[in-house]
């Protein structure tokens, strides 16, 4: 069984105000985590925000470092004693997608340039092999490498966008993909349109989600796996199923109470006359 | 993988589409540059081409060296032979002008130049890189920027009076000028350093450098073009001050130096009002083009960033 | 009764117009709550501002009226054309962003008093204000702060209370809980639900989340490209959608507890640059024929008070009740 993603005593504390007069803020209190698998798996973290999720995933993507803790993805320790290095190594294993996907792109530059890029320098791809690995990584993701070469940011739809950018994180063939809400800012409508996408690439293409959301519905919809935190506290872990259907604690219970479904009514509709 | 593709639509409905209609319509012709065209910076435009035209072309067609004095009859009219007359050293106005126009624009774009490398290359690495690095580097700018720059050229002229070479002037501009942009750029980049995109070039595996030149750099393009020309603004300017106080290489001709021999030589009392009347226009004109270039160029970069 | 007749509101660019609502016409019934849902450019927000009021250049209401029902103090009756002098008295807005829309140097006693037209005695204003709030579920002190100084949700019930302390016969929400946490936005709409049920106004509610709009709305209207395509009660909306792409919208939704497969809507709505004829949404329908794409269809009340623009609707709905 391979270890897919473990946390131990991850913490991050920023510190706000000046010299004579601080205050703490724990973004990160003491996580613990352990995924195990033989099989690719989708981690959901869920939390509404200030519950310290993003700031998970800025730490695992190391773009935040933790206060204290460690923290391992596969084989590559990416927080703590024994960190590897910076470089191919872990960009190779780990891989973001980020919330906003037209900002994800510089405006400046052609969006496949960044798929290129991560072909030849990532992935170590000469041009002809990344040319092919580029075509490849649009078509898992249902788009044709014609239609995305050489346009900018503004000539593709939010939904497009963050397929061409899930498609660049799968170029280096990662071990894990690490999505910060990655269809909070595309429309309802078109949300499965992404969501069912990562199950599409786990299964087949055999890559792990680590996928952070405030959206219960769709974690519920993807994840083997459901962490749930509140506060910068991991308050809930384990087999999204169970969890959503018996959830053991308080916090989780509330968040499962308030989600606005279309199955039961909060309140029971009195016959009112059109 | 055709059940999540979505059906074939051409670019401008593409970007159109999915705008809502508050959004100003995509111009996806990147090749024509009609969005930059506004009146103020093609007037601008117009008037910078003419003096710059004019004051490089023509010095070829000059008759004589027009700094040589007693070429000439001394307080001459306008004539048909001196369209501006000439001064009281027997120079022709006009070609006395047109060289100075010459010079005070090489001046102004030498240390536009130099100010805009300088203070680019420094803002771009101070606000990316940051760290130690940037805390001394930003201590350098400040220490730079609080020093006032005409008393300084003022004490330097008075010490090495005369001896001044016409380029040391430039020189000590640029050294004392680009203090200002460069904190400026930095804040740029303190800001763009924090958006998705440059984490997501360095997840695409590029380095420092890579991510200054393509990734930051042409988001700050827009202020640079605007920055240069308002630094050639402030060279001619300072210099001009400069030479009108007497503190510059006053044989070279410059728009400063023509008004200080004019003052010198009582021009408004001798009657012979064109010699400081032309150099004063020609320097608000060339100004005012200036000034219109870097505005247009401001509001069409502005009106550019509410499109995507 | 606020009556919509054939509206259409325009934005008027460099570029050329487009309609961003293309000819509405409706009844809204007093006393509903009317949930408004559609994808982005459909038109929802533009049709709110319309509504509202809010129609400043480039936007235009190029055509079309709107009667309120009701009348100002002098007994006017209220229309398109004079809605803006009844602001906050009967009718009022709810924003998104409340961090946008108060004042972030004024206190929030302050920001009250400020109305126009309201009473010239502060002091009493202020009384009421203070009673008022505590009704809301918000602590006195409340108007002695800063806005930073407040939580998303108590901001938003601000944002509530402003908007209906004169008890405005029509109250517009705009995406109002769509920056709330999701415990937060619960007991914001259950507030609303409250505040409706004892002032007896009529609201309009836009959200994107048909969650939202199943627990909330009494009436629903969806839009699509600019055009209303389905508008009905709540229930019937939701149990037995006439439209496809209501249907759709609905089936794109996961739900906890629902392991049935899920599909986003493939696609993108038409652009509203180009001349458009037919059914707009003919390109996405998966039961779209020649006639579709040649003849658009109208609103039409397929069953009683419940409309669609479809030309199949009918059947579907036969159809679904054989079903």
């Amino acid at each position: 069984m391979a270890v897919i993603l473990k946390t131990t005593g991850l913490n991050k504390v920023y510190r706000l105000g000046s010299f004579t007069r601080s205050r703490e803020i724990r973004a990160l209190n003491d996580i613990n985590i352990h995924v195990e698998s033989d099989r690719p798996v989708i981690v959901s973290v869920v939390g509404e925000s200030g519950s310290g999720k993003t700031t998970l995933a800025k730490t695992l993507l190391r773009l935040v470092e933790p206060s204290s803790g460690t923290a391992t993805i596969y084989d590559n320790v990416v927080a703590g004693k024994g960190v590897t290095k910076l470089g191919r190594d872990f960009l190779g294993a780990v891989q973001p997608i980020f919330q906003n996907p037209f900002e994800a792109f510089s405006r400046y530059r052609p969006v496949d340039a960044y798929l290129h890029e991560t072909a030849t320098r990532v992935a170590g791809l000469d041009k002809a092999q990344a040319n092919d690995a580029v075509a490849e990584a649009l078509a898992a993701v249902g788009l044709d490498a014609v239609d995305v070469r050489g346009k900018y940011t503004n000539q593709f739809s939010g939904g497009e966008l963050q397929r061409v950018s899930i498609a660049r994180a799968l170029i280096p063939k990662p071990n894990l993909i690490i999505a910060d809400e990655p269809v909070s800012m595309i429309d309802a409508s078109r949300r499965m349109i992404i969501i069912n996408l990562f199950r599409k690439l786990k299964e087949e293409a055999g890559r792990s989600f680590l996928y952070i959301t405030h959206d219960l519905a769709t974690a519920y919809y993807i994840s083997d796996f459901v962490a749930v935190m509140s506060k910068g506290t991991l308050v809930e872990f384990g087999p999204a199923k169970e969890v959503m259907s018996n959830p053991q604690h308080s916090y989780t219970r509330l968040l499962l109470d308030s989600i606005p479904t279309t199955r039961t009514r909060w309140r029971p509709r009195a016959a009112k006359a059109a | 993988m055709s059940d999540i593709r979505d059906t074939a639509v051409s670019p401008a409905d593409l970007a159109a589409s999915e705008a809502t209609p508050e959004a100003k319509p995509v111009r996806r012709d990147r090749a024509s540059w009609l969005w930059l065209l506004n009146t103020r910076l093609v007037l601008g435009l117009i008037i910078i081409l003419i003096f710059i035209v004019g004051s490089f072309v023509l010095p070829f067609f000059a008759p004589h060296d027009p700094a040589q004095q007693a070429t000439y009859m001394k307080n001459l009219k306008i004539t048909p032979a001196h369209w501006l007359g000439t001064t009281a050293l027997g120079q022709d106005t006009l070609w006395f002008l047109i060289f100075s126009i010459r010079n005070s624009l090489i001046l102004g774009i030498f240390v536009g130049l130099g100010i805009s490398a300088i203070s680019t290359a420094i803002g771009l690495s101070a606000g990316y890189i940051g760290g130690a690095y940037e805390r001394i580097v930003m201590l350098i700018v400040d220490s730079f920027i609080t020093i006032p720059l005409l008393p300084i050229l003022i004490i330097l002229g008075a010490l090495i009076r005369g001896n001044n070479n016409f380029f040391t002037i430039g020189l000590i501009i640029v050294i004392f000028g680009w203090a200002w942009n460069a904190r400026t750029i930095r804040s740029m980049v303190l800001s763009l350093r924090e958006r998705e995109f440059i984490n997501m070039a360095r997840f695409s595996g590029a380095g420092t450098l890579a991510i200054l030149v393509r990734e930051v750099f042409p988001y700050v393009s827009a202020y640079l073009v605007v920055g240069f020309i308002n630094t050639i603004l402030f060279a001619i300017n300072t210099e001009a001050t400069l030479a009108v106080i007497g503190m510059s290489k006053v044989d070279v001709p410059t728009l400063g130096s023509i008004i200080f021999w004019a003052l010198n030589y009582n021009a408004l009392f001798t009657g012979n009002v064109v010699w400081l009347v032309a150099p004063i226009v020609a320097t608000i004109t060339l100004f005012l083009g200036l000034f219109l270039t870097s505005t247009g160029f401001n509001a069409a970069f502005a009106s550019r960033r509410g499109v995507a | 009764m606020i009556r919509l007749n054939n509206v259409v509101a325009r934005y008027t660019t460099v570029r050329g117009s487009i309609n961003a609502v293309d000819g509405v016409t409706l009844e809204i019934p007093d006393g509903c709550i009317l949930g408004v849902a559609g994808e982005s450019g459909c038109g929802k927000s533009t049709l709110m501002k319309l509504i509202y009021g809010d129609v400043t250049s480039p936007m235009s209401l190029a055509s079309g009226s709107i009667e309120y029902g009701f009348a100002d103090g002098k007994g006017r009756a209220i229309t398109s054309d004079n809605i803006r002098d009844v602001w906050f008295n009967r009718i009022s807005y709810i924003p998104q962003s409340s961090m946008n829309s108060l004042n972030p140097v004024v206190k929030i006693g302050k920001q009250f008093v400020d109305f126009p037209g309201s009473d010239p005695d502060k002091k009493r204003v202020l009384a009421q204000v203070r009673e008022y709030i505590g009704k809301l579920g918000l602590p006195a002190e409340t108007l002695d702060a800063y806005p930073h100084q407040l939580s998303g949700g108590m901001r938003q019930r601000v944002m509530i209370a402003m908007a209906t302390f004169f008890s405005p016969d029509l109250i517009l929400a705009d995406e109002p809980t769509t920056a709330l946490d999701v415990v937060v936005q619960k007991d914001i709409l259950l507030l609303l639900m409250d505040l409706q049920e004892q002032m007896g106004n009529t609201i309009l509610l836009v959200s994107h989340d048909m969650g939202v709009h199943y627990q909330v709305t009494t009436r629903m209207l969806i839009m699509y490209a600019a055009k209303a395509v389905e508008y009905g009660d709540s229930e019937s909306v939701f149990q037995a959608p006439l439209h496809p792409y209501t249907r759709m919208l609905i089936s794109s939704l996961p739900t906890i507890g629902d392991d049935r497969a899920r599909d986003g809507i493939p696609g993108r709505p038409p652009s509203l640059w180009q001349d458009l004829h037919g059914c707009r949404f003919a390109d996405r329908c998966p039961l779209a024929t020649a006639r579709c794409r040649a003849e658009e269809p109208m609103l039409v009340e397929h069953k009683p008070g419940h409309w669609a623009a479809c030309h199949y609707a009918g059947e579907l709905a036969d159809r679904a009740e054989a079903a």
